[in-house]
């Protein structure tokens, strides 16, 4: 039987989503961190179950593909692709991508 | 004849190989009923005139010896296609166009096949319902606004629709299986490994697999054979023995032992879908095969496993879009500030709300207690599988916990969004494989679906019990076209 239980913790307060924001690098105004902010709890509080469970002795899972990742020869496949690569930049200039000015 | 819009893709290779069709009369039917057809909102971009005229080069020295002789198929937009625009329904990229092509659609092009356009998705895959599109909701062909199901919603619609013959998606919890069972359709995620990820935008890379939609198990089958092979552009792909899916696809299953786990017994649902599952279970004793009560105990963790997994990666996945390389760029005073608001303006709600618990939860000091739990979570539910399929060779359990509803219906409550995935996403942590397929309707008319679900690798047997299935159960969609202009 599932059973969800909604117990609700007020652990993801605006200071917490106005600093995950700055670490997604994604810009949020007051009244949408509000509402992520509720929007984190409820997903948040269901998540907490899983502390339900004893771990302790269990290995992560980092990757179903639990085999050794295979080498392969170093070898050049694509060449000349420079024009392709820069296709779709919002700004370039010849060979560069042009971003805001980073040095003063 | 019937209209060629209603034949199946096995029967439409077929007839293309007799020369009773060309591929220009197939490729020109499905275009045009596509065209008929944009009430759906299934397509975000079409690619109708390169498609006519691959068809006709096709026509004029035609190859019967490929698996999709000159064959029309749309595919959902999150394949990049080699310079036709491939957005993955997010603003953010809404004038991509990719300088190279996705091992899974160069497949589909090297059997024949014929590209007629890309099909509208929840953006970046992360949605239940298709409605956090970029390019706005789409129509389930079942009812008049109903959602297709998501995220591979495009794909499920123009399928049932037929706007094409067969469709490709990608399931990250469910993505394939889900939009499927909305709409009476078959779909199919394959073993994690199977298919190549070279050329998918990238969602949760630990959990993305491609998989064909079809009309039937034999259409599931031969689109499968197409897209599985071994890539060296994927770290993750397996090198195993490929099954002549279509060829070796047979109905017997005497002797099968089936799984029914308990712990999918969900509260609340709904009677139908019992009397479905109850349904599948006596087909399959009829037909020789035994029912095995089995357990999986901690059915129960999936959906919070997967809800830190997922966002987890998809929060390191999505750091790319920074406005630099390629996709949408906004103005910034600086730097940081052109890229926080490249990325508040460029990615929708849900999915900026992935990135905020995946950044969360990878975060210096809650790490252990979110990422590391839910990896060794993640292991219990695999540790599951393993065991129960020391009795059983596959389970069978029903694919959604309800049929499709309403659009809007869930969108303010993400938690109860989420739940649609309880029964498709603890395959997708575990890496197996699972096929949907459509097996009766609820009340009021809408299709409910039946997962059978495989050992790694074993994708051949879950065909097998799922076309045995599908002859028994003899479902009829009943899509009346109350969309066509």
């Amino acid at each position: 039987m599932i059973v969800f239980e909604y117990s609700y913790h007020m652990t993801i307060d605006l200071k917490t989503v106005k600093h995950i924001s700055k670490l997604s690098r994604i810009s949020i105004d007051d009244h949408k961190a509000k509402k992520l902010s509720n929007d984190l709890n409820s997903i948040f509080s269901f998540i907490e179950k899983l502390n339900q469970l004893d771990t302790k002795n269990t290995e992560p899972l980092t990757s179903i593909a639990e085999t050794t990742l295979k080498l392969r020869k170093d070898e050049i496949k694509s060449q000349n692709i420079r024009e392709d690569i820069l296709k779709n930049s919002p700004d370039k200039n010849e060979d560069f991508f042009v971003v805001p000015k980073v040095v003063e | 004849m019937s209209n060629i819009t209603d034949l199946k893709l096995v029967d439409l290779a077929d007839k293309i190989k007799k020369k009773e069709l060309s591929s220009f009369e197939v490729t020109n039917a499905f275009i045009e009923r596509s065209k008929k057809s944009k009430k759906l909102n299934a397509y975000i971009s079409e690619n109708f005139e390169n498609a006519i005229n691959s068809s006709k080069i096709f026509d004029q020295k035609p190859d019967f010896e490929k698996k999709l002789p000159g064959i029309p198929i749309a595919v959902k937009d999150l394949f990049c296609t080699k310079n036709i625009r491939t957005t993955a329904g997010s603003k953010i990229l809404e004038n991509f166009i990719p300088t190279y092509e996705s091992t899974v659609t160069q497949n589909l092009l090297d059997e024949g096949g014929i590209i007629i356009g890309k099909l509208n998705c929840d953006e970046f895959a992360m949605g239940s319902s298709n409605e956090t599109s970029y390019f706005g909701n789409v129509q389930n062909p079942v009812a008049e606004n109903l959602v297709p199901g998501g995220s591979s919603g495009g794909s499920s619609s123009a399928l049932s629709a037929k706007l094409t013959p067969a469709t490709i998606g990608t399931d990250t919890g469910g993505s394939i299986r889900q939009p499927a069972s909305f709409t009476g359709t078959v779909g199919l995620k394959p073993t994690y490994g199977s298919c190549s990820r070279y050329g998918i935008v990238a969602f949760a890379s630990s959990l993305d697999q491609a998989g064909p939609m079809t009309q039937d198990v034999k259409d599931c089958s031969l689109m499968l054979e197409i897209m599985s092979t071994y890539d060296i552009k994927d770290s993750t792909s397996v090198e195993f023995k490929r099954e002549n899916y279509l060829n070796n696809l047979n109905d017997n299953i005497k002797g099968k032992k089936i799984g029914v786990p308990k712990e999918y017994r969900v509260d609340g649902m709904p009677k139908e879908i019992e009397e479905l599952w109850e349904k599948g279970i006596k087909i399959i004793k009829e037909n020789g095969g035994h029912i095995i009560d089995i357990s999986l105990p901690n059915t129960n963790y999936a959906l919070p496993t997967y809800y830190i997994v997922a966002p987890a990666e998809a929060s390191s996945n999505l750091a790319r879009y920074d406005g630099v390389k390629y996709g949408f760029r906004s103005k910034g005073e600086n730097l940081i500030d052109m890229y926080e608001k490249t990325r508040s303006e460029g990615f929708g709600d849900e999915v900026k709300r992935r990135i905020m618990i995946g950044t969360y939860v990878l975060s210096s000091g809650y790490y252990d207690a979110y990422y590391l739990k839910a990896q060794k979570v993640r292991r219990l539910i695999k540790n599951d599988f393993d065991e129960a399929y020391k009795e059983v060779d596959a389970i069978l359990t029903p694919s959604t916990p309800s049929s499709a509803f309403k659009i809007g219906e869930k969108l303010n409550d993400p938690v109860s969004m989420y739940l649609n995935d309880i029964f498709t996403v603890p395959i997708n942590l575990a890496g197996l494989p699972a096929i949907s397929i459509p097996a009766g309707h609820d009340k009021r008319g809408y299709p409910l679906g039946l997962q059978v679900i495989g050992k790694a690798f074993d994708e051949q047997n879950i065909l097998n019990i799922a076309f045995s299935l599908e002859k028994n159960l003899s479902f009829k969609n009943n899509i009346i076209d109350w969309w066509l202009k």
